[in-house]
């Protein structure tokens, strides 16, 4: 996020688009339900008619995976209407005019037949947005998840641009991320290629400082395999070993029987996880990890806060920290790792070698956490980025894209789009949440959400088992008419391992991230026989 | 700045600000029952009266503003003893049931009645009428009698939550909270904000007392929101027991979701992986770490020298914590010489 939560309360106006914040970042949703009591808009752009959108002043109902032709629109009549913040362009970004011509093709006529959102509604929407500044943008997986999720959220970064929403309180780009430490594991480089404070593996001072720091020779200076490459990998035997640590990749990848297929060809796989699970029944060791709450340490929020994690109660058995198993595979390649508890591994290593968190030490975040870039023991953190319209990288650049569509879109055969994500009572594939008493009762297995147009043409009755099917598979799972859903589309989540959506999802990555498409594919659902 | 005398003591106090704030602002307390501090003043309870000069009858100092040239009483008899009577009202229709109460120790009627002194309460509810009425969600037990209609749950679930589940209704003997189960989200904020003991964490079955409790403050193991978490670990038994939002953290205010309040016992879970394993014929079997570290290194030895260290591929975890992130990836580039390190970000 460029900006904070703690600004959420004030803001004026939010634009929330492909996040359904109230189920999956509930905390955050009741800030902005906060701010819209104070009289702040809410323009919820979603396919689904999800809970926020009672707050909502405005619905922006597009159809799955048009982000980009309604953004692009809205740009358009900024642009063509003179609603756009020329000070801010002029002086702080660079490629406006490339910009103008890419979107002087998206029409709201032209958009309007790809995103289904009418001309004047998105005419009206642009006059909106620019007539309050500034705007907050929040965004989840629901603009990441596509095969054109990079292009998603350089979408949403040119909106914010034009209209001079960043690098100032109450407005920025903000995805809120999924995991409670995914920004945490990205800073600390656990991406193929950055080392931690995204600094990168093919710059050779970089690699120099790293070399000294860890009194090591030969780093190596190629970048790494995404997760898809090394999945690819294990079938074609490009890569041998494979090592998990805390996923549950048979449940929570796109397309569960390639993945298994992908994993059962693995030659050696250590899973290294709290329980056994559907990824272990694959693996050749399995390595017992303390969990949260069993070990001191930090996690990073969405915000780039760092807060402490503590220990409450010992782990089970053996169990033992993660990073004291990697330190102990490490000492039998001869490496003898000084850091030998999460603190000194943090103050002594990581706040040393990563320049953005070079002032974040443990005696610092005793209470609260502090967020990065706050590179001296002096500075209090920043709350948002690219304060007066001061980029990382000098000016702020637009970068026009093109609307895609998904990889796989509805046809005769699969007529229906699925869209998948996350239900409020449980967390991913419930290998937590589904042990924790009482959760279960709150919502003991998975729907398949489908709206009452759709219900009533093919004679489904609200709570009746159907069987959805995609090219990938089949489930059998209990439909919920309701609502939220527009025609043509289903919903469902991943938390039940029997009729999880990723039995049905298309292994569709975007080129350059590897994203999954998890929110579009297409879809057909029947009537059970009898 | 508005400026005021309090007990005697100049006070310079923001415009708009309460009477209550501005003696906080000082150091003086005044009781409170209802008041809460992340919410408005709800203005239900009376116990902080305070005298304004001026003024025949004390007024509540929680939803009264501050004006220039106040002069302030927080504290006489006459305030005591209205203190007192509030509190011998409240008791009158609240059961003293403290001995079997989870709320006992660290229930501000109990604490209050204490520090007034109050005796002799002619209690119209037989401790036998126990009844825990159905309330929106599983997850809280309801002592509906216990409840002092103090309005701080439906403050919680308005302006803290935003679900509007919880409402007040006409009952057969007077008001009553009345509940919408379609509306409840389960997150609790109405138990954390409950100061008696009528919404209890309906969990488990465990009993403990507060003077058991050490709280350890952490992070929330679930979204990237982060909320601050006080784990209330019962000493005796060695278990986190409840889960609270730290009420001044940043960034959730005391807030929390369903998940982050009840959602935390997974870790004592039985099915919990408790020593190392290798699978042999096709099963997995216990093993000691060295025996479980050895092969991996071996292994992957192997590999590298049969096939070069970009055979080998990791990917960390994106719920564990940094360090866990930074051992994993320096692991796999310090000593395995490979790049190939990702994690779930990009899904």
């Amino acid at each position: 996020m460029t900006n904070s939560f703690g600004e959420f309360s004030k803001a004026k106006m939010f634009m929330v688009i492909g996040s359904n914040m109230t189920e999956a970042h509930p905390v955050a949703a009741s800030f902005v339900k906060n701010a819209v009591t104070n009289g702040a808009e809410l323009i919820v752009v979603d396919p689904r008619r999800h809970r926020l959108v009672d707050y909502a002043t405005t619905h922006v109902q597009l159809k799955v995976g048009s982000d980009i032709a309604l953004l692009n629109a809205l740009m358009h009549v900024l642009i063509e209407e003179d609603l756009y913040d020329k000070k801010f362009v002029a002086s702080c970004c660079q490629g406006f005019d490339e910009l103008k011509e890419k979107v002087s093709t998206y029409t709201p006529e032209y958009s309007s037949d790809i995103c289904g959102i009418a001309p004047d509604a998105i005419r009206k929407l642009a006059r909106k947005i620019s007539s309050v500044k500034p705007m907050m943008v929040c965004y989840t997986l629901g603009i990441t998840e596509h095969t054109c999720g990079k292009n998603n959220v350089q979408s949403v970064a040119n909106l914010q641009m034009l209209l001079g929403n960043l690098g100032m309180e109450y407005g920025g780009v903000n995805p809120l991320r999924g995991q409670n430490n995914v920004q945490g594991a990205c800073d600390m480089g656990a991406l193929p290629n950055v080392f931690p404070g995204y600094q990168r593996v093919n710059d050779s001072t970089i690699r120099e400082k790293f070399q000294d720091a860890w009194k090591v020779e030969d780093l190596p200076f190629l970048n790494g395999l995404m997760i898809p490459q090394m999945m690819d990998g294990l079938v074609s035997k490009k890569i041998r070993g494979f090592y998990i640590f805390g996923e549950n990749l048979a449940n929570t990848e796109p397309d569960i029987h390639k993945v298994e297929h992908e994993l059962a060809s693995a030659e050696f796989l250590v899973v290294q996880d709290i329980f056994l699970n559907e990824t272990t029944r694959f693996a050749h060791v399995v390595l017992p990890a303390a969990a949260w709450s069993e070990n001191d340490g930090t996690f990073a929020n969405s915000e780039r806060r760092v807060s402490r994690v503590r220990t409450a109660t010992p782990p089970p058995g053996e169990a033992k920290p993660n990073w004291w198993i990697f330190k102990q595979i490490a000492k039998r390649f001869g490496q003898d790792w000084k850091s030998d508890s999460a603190q000194e591994i943090w103050d002594n290593e990581v706040s040393v070698l990563a320049p953005n968190l070079a002032g974040i030490k443990y005696s610092r975040i005793e209470n609260d956490g502090i967020q990065w870039p706050c590179g001296t023991v002096d500075h209090p953190g920043t709350c948002y980025l690219h304060k007066d319209g001061q980029f990382t990288c000098g000016l702020g650049k637009f970068n026009p894209v093109d609307w895609t569509p998904p990889a796989e879109v509805a046809d005769d055969e699969y007529p229906f789009v699925l869209s998948t994500g996350r239900r409020l009572y449980h967390y991913h594939t419930r290998t937590q949440t589904g042990r924790c008493a009482g959760l279960n009762d709150l919502l003991g297995e998975e729907t398949a959400d489908i709206s009452f147009e759709d219900a009533q043409a093919l004679g489904i009755a609200d709570k009746e088992m159907i069987r959805v099917s995609s090219r990938r598979g089949e489930v059998i799972v209990r439909a919920k008419v309701t609502s939220e859903v527009p025609k043509g589309l289903v919903w469902m989540a991943f938390h039940f391992r029997e009729n999880n959506a990723n039995w049905l999802t298309n292994p569709a990555f975007d080129p350059d991230t590897l994203t999954a498409e998890y929110k579009a594919c297409a879809v057909k659902i029947n009537k059970l026989e009898n | 700045m508005v400026r005021l005398i309090i007990d005697g003591k100049e006070v310079k106090a923001a415009e708009k600000s309460t009477i209550l704030e501005a003696a906080q602002s000082v150091g003086i307390r005044i009781p409170t029952l209802c008041f809460h501090e992340k919410m408005k003043p709800i203005g239900s309870c009376r116990m902080c009266v305070v005298e304004v000069e001026g003024y025949d009858k004390p007024i509540t100092a929680c939803d009264t503003r501050v004006m220039d040239g106040m002069h302030v009483t927080t504290n006489s008899e006459r305030l005591f003893k209205m203190r007192q009577e509030t509190l011998k009202l409240l008791c009158a229709n609240h059961p003293l049931d403290c001995p079997i109460c989870q709320k006992a120790g660290e229930c501000m009627l109990q604490d209050l009645v204490y520090e007034f002194g109050v005796a002799q309460v002619d209690n119209k509810l037989p401790a036998t009428k126990q009844r825990i009425a159905p309330y929106a969600t599983p997850m809280i037990q309801y002592w509906h009698s216990r409840c002092i209609l103090c309005l701080r749950c439906v403050s919680a679930c308005r302006e803290l939550t935003g679900a509007y589940a919880i409402d007040i209704k006409t009952g057969e003997n007077g008001p009553i909270i009345s509940v919408n189960p379609d509306k409840c989200v389960s997150c609790g904020q109405c138990a954390q904000v409950c100061p008696v003991g009528a919404l209890i964490e309906n969990k488990h079955s465990m009993r403990w007392r507060p003077w058991d409790i050490k709280k350890v403050r952490t992070t929330c193991p679930y979204c990237g929101v982060g909320c601050q978490q006080l784990l209330h670990v019962n000493v005796k038994t060695n278990r986190i027991v409840s889960v609270t939002g730290v009420e001044d953290g940043a960034p959730n205010q005391g807030r929390l979701c369903v998940k982050g309040r009840f959602g935390y016992d997974f870790i004592y879970s039985e099915e919990r992986l408790k020593t190392p394993m290798i699978r042999e014929n096709g099963e997995l079997r216990e093993a000691s770490w060295d025996e479980a570290l050895d092969l991996v290194a071996n292994k992957f030895k192997q590999i590298i020298a049969e096939s070069g260290p970009d055979a080998l591929a990791g990917v960390s975890c994106a719920r564990s914590i940094n360090e866990d992130s930074y051992n994993m990836q320096k692991l796999f580039r310090a000593a395995l010489k490979t790049n190939n390190i990702d994690h779930c970000a990009r899904t």
